[in-house]
């Protein structure tokens, strides 16, 4: 009696492995599934998740999207654990590139930085030009200021405006480097009543009392671009399916749901393409 | 081997920054500990040495709060400390004080639960010969108190544990600002975001080094006072 229970139990096993196996099977296979690594900021705004089923309906293939800062970003695809990046800081894109990752980056769309802090703005800002004006005056009234201080794309921005007038505020006392996303540091810039360079889909989708003091200046041009990890470095890479979403995004319908992203929520536009 | 380096260099490099991070570490982790300790292990002692009517609600009490989230009690003391909170006026907001106060709400509960299991066990018996001398009421503190001194101690280390390992709760309301609330915990978080996984694991090493020094020194300090 006792033998033909455990009899029975291992055929019961057996059964439920064959069946486990058959759902297995039966699971997309695996080059239907598009992995991309994007920056925080393009999934905070809502942007991914609004392209995403009409990109799987067009192209039938699924989407999955991780976001890290920019730097966790391009090093998931170093480590082979995306098929695709989508990130926005040209000089990590062209180190990635040179290591041999691909051939190319393919810039497909913009926005602009924002420089937002206290609604008094102690500091000037709303009078600048530029943002390399707005930021010397930061530096001579002695305004704080948020870094991210992540190596984020935003970071970058920063530290470029910052060389261009040939200033290093990483000493001075004004000067806090938080090492954390958009998000919180807005929230510490709104605490504290201070300076911080934001892109501005999260800065108007994050709750604070900051005011916008500059935008669309030509030296806070924040391009987006996309980079197919090579089958050279990862023979695994679904380079098919990534090559389906740059074809997609950059079609006439994906345009226009980009141009139009962000108008019925905030009155304006959020992204820009290329032309 | 590089891994090696790296952890050497962070120890001895020229860089000031990391030893900086220890340091704050050190300095926020010793005073959260400290606290939790002069204000749970008497608390934790009234608790298990006496039986009173409303024992079993306040022990369920201690226990659920051992299991707040600490992004929780993170939550709740940025609240407290905003710019628009009750407290805003002090400026306490992404300071070392801050990341204190947030510590001593989740230690001091574990320091709590832990004293009065410790102290339950033999209580009755205790409490009895404390009798038959006659010492009753708040006087058998005291004796509980240096009693236990060498278990405490160890307790203490379990609380100073916790407060080195926490991220969630500090990262909230310290902000993680360079030179001045960054902790090991918050910047190992900041280099995985980045992507430096290596570096990120090197301070991690790092962390352990250090709570396994302090281990080592409080266990003799435990022995030397087990001898008396």
């Amino acid at each position: 009696m006792k033998s033909r229970i455990s009899t029975r139990f291992i055929v019961f096993v057996v059964a439920v492995m064959l069946l486990l196996s058959v759902f297995g099977c039966k699971m997309e296979p695996e080059d239907k599934v598009l992995q991309m690594s994007t920056t925080t900021s393009v999934n905070d705004s809502g942007l991914m998740a609004y392209l995403q089923p009409e990109f799987e309906k067009a192209t039938g293939y699924t989407l999955e999207i991780t976001s890290a800062g920019t730097g966790a970003a391009i090093e998931k695809g170093r480590m082979g654990d995306a098929d695709m990046l989508l990130v926005h800081s040209k000089s990590a894109e062209e180190e990635f590139i040179a290591e041999g990752f691909n051939e190319e980056r393919i810039p497909f769309m913009y926005n602009f930085f924002v420089i937002v802090g206290p609604p008094e703005d102690p500091a000037g800002v709303a009078s600048a030009v530029t943002a390399a004006e707005a930021f010397q005056k930061i530096a001579d009234t002695g305004s704080l200021f948020i870094s991210r201080g992540d190596n984020s794309g935003t970071h970058n921005k920063e530290n470029a405006i910052w060389a261009s007038i040939e200033y290093d505020p990483t000493a001075q006392a004004w000067y806090e480097s938080i090492g954390q996303g958009m998000g919180d540091t807005l929230t510490m810039a709104n605490e504290r009543q201070a300076y911080t360079l934001s892109d501005k889909a999260t800065f108007l989708a994050h709750e604070n009392d900051l005011a916008m003091h500059l935008e669309e200046t030509d030296d806070m041009k924040n391009t987006y671009s996309m980079i197919i990890i090579s089958k050279d470095r990862f023979a695994d890479s679904n380079v098919a399916g990534a090559q389906a979403f740059v074809d997609w995004v950059q079609s006439d319908a994906a345009k226009t749901m980009i141009a139009d992203y962000g108008k019925a929520a905030y009155g304006e536009a959020l992204f820009f393409n290329m032309d | 081997m590089e891994l090696i380096n790296s952890i050497f260099d962070f120890i001895f490099g020229p860089d000031p920054e990391l030893r900086q991070i220890i340091a704050v570490t050190l300095r926020m982790s010793f005073f959260s500990t400290l606290i939790s300790a002069l204000l749970g292990i008497p608390l934790g002692v009234l608790l298990g040495a006496n039986n009173f009517k409303s024992k079993p609600f306040v022990s369920r009490l201690v226990n659920t709060l051992l299991g707040l989230p600490p992004v929780v009690a993170g939550l709740v003391v940025f609240l407290l400390l905003s710019r628009s909170g009750p407290f805003g006026t002090f400026k306490l907001l992404y300071t070392v004080n801050a990341m204190v106060i947030a510590q001593v709400l989740l230690i001091t509960p574990f320091v709590i639960a832990m004293t009065a299991n410790l102290v339950g066990v033999n209580a009755a018996s205790i409490n009895e010969t404390l009798a038959g001398i006659g010492i009753t009421g708040m006087k058998r503190l005291k004796y509980f108190l240096i009693d236990y001194r060498i278990p405490f101690i160890s307790i203490i280390l379990a609380g100073f544990g916790r407060s080195i390992a926490e991220v969630g709760a500090v990262q909230m309301v310290g902000g993680n600002v360079q030179h001045k609330t960054r902790v090991m915990t918050t910047a190992i978080m900041m280099q995985t975001n980045m992507g430096r996984f290596e570096f990120a694991i090197a301070l991690g090493i790092v962390l352990l080094l250090v709570s396994f020094l302090i281990n080592s020194i409080v266990n003799q300090f435990q022995k030397a006072v087990g001898d008396d």
